[in-house]
């Protein structure tokens, strides 16, 4: 049994164009106007689409990568170590940070002997890549945790962010803590 | 006649009938938003005010406070007359509309309708061909190739769909046998509506008028794929926007003129006995509401085939206008020239 190479149709779905004369109603396009208007309103009735977004927000997908956090140990102390190994990862050059080193007395704020008295995360360079988040040895930097956008601002300043609103909240951490015993 | 009162009267007719043509034109633009975002399952304007109902009041504020641009035209007075002409034209129609038959204040009868003129519906018919205008001087004044294309092909388009427009409405005045919309209105009391006489002509003054309004699909003089935006590409802030303003204020005149042409006007059913049983002004009070009703469902319905069909293409529009309609409409005239005969 041998078909010509115009009859096969490998996926089933092939269909015969037909360039055949419209009838006089056909021609008229009545029936087809008023057809589309009964299936434009059909939508007016039906369920919006919409999410009104400062007030509501989406559910993310657990690999959302939004604004980064700097994430706090069990005991509420700084995992950041300023190593810079993110700085160094980071393809758009958008983190910058500086060193010190943690005095006496300050046990409790960050877990080892060097933290990052700096830390800023320019927004508009940054790609969303995750490179820092996979450069990080210290299970510091996450963009996976906030679930947030970077919100919209008026001035290029604004965008630059700083530890005040990268470290995670003490709350959380607490809350994190609570969780995990 | 011409006392003090009479000018009062009528300069309170004159005043609610543009406040009421201005209004509806604002909350065109609000409605056509919202039906739009309806019709494709979004919500719409919702921050200003509830609903967003101050979004008119928003836009109003926009327009008039942005930067006014001037293109280097050696035609700066025509720049800024064109949409003035459209603006004035859009608001001088509704002077012939009759609102209602009449309210009894004070034992005096008000005629509510600003002049009532025997020939009101050539009246119309003038002040919206002079609206073409206002088009073609703001397409030309603005000293750019695309925006002159869009303003001949805008009115090319309405001269054309004129004819078809005009044609359509004398078969419905052999019938009627008057140019005055007060008595068109009166004739067509209790059901008499001239839709079910005359559907023909209906359908052709329908498609006509979407056509004079330049809505979808018949609004080729603004297209932003093939003109950059049309006849109005030049314009900015304001002027810009009584163009806008001035399209939505038309819509409202052609669909309050549908609707006392062929959907009986001010006349509900059951007006009559309204009148004996309740009363003279609460019949009329709400003959004013049926028509405000008439006249929302047509505007509705203009959004709603806006975001429905797709644009014509130049040449199908033409087609339709000269060979279609035109022939379609000396037929139905002579039908019911026929049909008055045998009837007589």
């Amino acid at each position: 049994m041998s078909t010509s190479i115009q009859n096969i149709s490998l996926s089933g779905r092939k269909k015969e164009v037909s360039n055949k004369e419209m009838t006089f109603w056909e021609s008229l396009y009545l029936v087809a106007i008023v057809k589309g208007l009964m299936i434009t309103i059909k939508h007016f009735f039906r369920k919006k689409v919409t999410i009104h977004y400062p007030e509501q927000t989406r559910e993310m997908s657990p690999v959302y990568r939004g604004r980064h956090m700097l994430k706090r140990d069990e005991q509420g102390r700084e995992n950041c170590t300023a190593c810079g190994l993110c700085a160094l990862s980071c393809p758009a050059e958008a983190i910058t940070m500086k060193a010190a080193e943690r005095k006496k007395g300050e046990e409790h704020l960050y877990r080892e002997e060097k933290y990052a008295e700096i830390y800023e995360i320019n927004m508009l360079r940054c790609i969303f890549c995750g490179l820092c988040e996979e450069a990080c040895p210290k299970d510091a930097i996450y963009l996976t945790v906030s679930k947030e956008l970077v919100p919209a601002n008026y001035d290029r300043e604004d965008f630059i962010f700083g530890k005040d609103k990268l470290v995670m909240p003490l709350e959380m951490a607490i809350a994190n803590s609570k969780s995990v015993n | 006649m011409l006392d003090s009162t009479f000018f009062i009267e009528k300069g309170i007719i004159i005043l609610v009938v543009f406040a009421v043509t201005m209004i509806f034109a604002m909350y065109s633009t609000w409605a056509e938003r919202k039906v739009a975002a309806f019709l494709q399952d979004r919500v719409g304007p919702n921050r200003a005010g509830f609903g967003g109902l101050l979004q008119p009041l928003a836009d109003g504020l926009k327009l008039f406070s942005k930067e006014e641009f001037f293109p280097n035209t050696p035609n700066k007075f025509l720049f800024i007359v064109g949409p003035a002409i459209a603006m004035s034209t859009a608001l001088m129609t509704s002077a012939v509309l009759p609102w209602g038959d009449k309210l009894v204040i004070f034992g005096k009868e008000v005629i509510l309708q600003a002049t009532d003129i025997d020939v009101a519906l050539l009246y119309v018919f003038g002040v919206i061909s002079v609206g073409v205008y206002g088009i073609m001087i703001g397409g030309w004044a603005s000293n750019n190739k695309f925006s002159l294309m869009g303003a001949v092909r805008a009115s090319s388009q309405m001269i054309s769909y004129e004819v078809a427009m005009g044609l359509s409405i004398i078969a419905l005045l052999m019938m009627t046998g008057t140019l005055s919309l007060k008595e068109i209105s009166m004739q067509q009391s209790e059901w008499r509506w001239n839709v079910l006489y005359q559907p023909v002509s209906f359908l052709i003054f329908l498609i006509c008028a979407f056509a004079e309004t330049n809505r979808t699909p018949f609004d080729l003089a603004e297209c932003e794929s093939e003109l950059i935006g049309g006849y109005h590409t030049e314009y900015s802030s304001m002027k810009m926007g009584f163009y806008l303003f001035a399209e939505y204020a038309n819509m409202f005149i052609s669909s309050a003129i549908l609707s006392i042409l062929f959907f009986g006007g001010y006349n509900y059913p059951g007006m009559q006995w309204m009148t004996e049983n309740v009363g003279v002004n609460a019949a009329n009070v709400l003959g004013i509401i049926a028509l405000l009703v008439k006249i929302c469902c047509f505007i509705f319905f203009y959004m709603w085939v806006r975001w429905t069909i797709p644009r014509f293409r130049y040449d199908q529009l033409m087609n339709l206008g000269w060979r279609i309609l035109i022939p379609l409409a000396i037929i139905n005239i002579m039908i019911t020239g026929v049909c008055i005969l045998a009837f007589k």
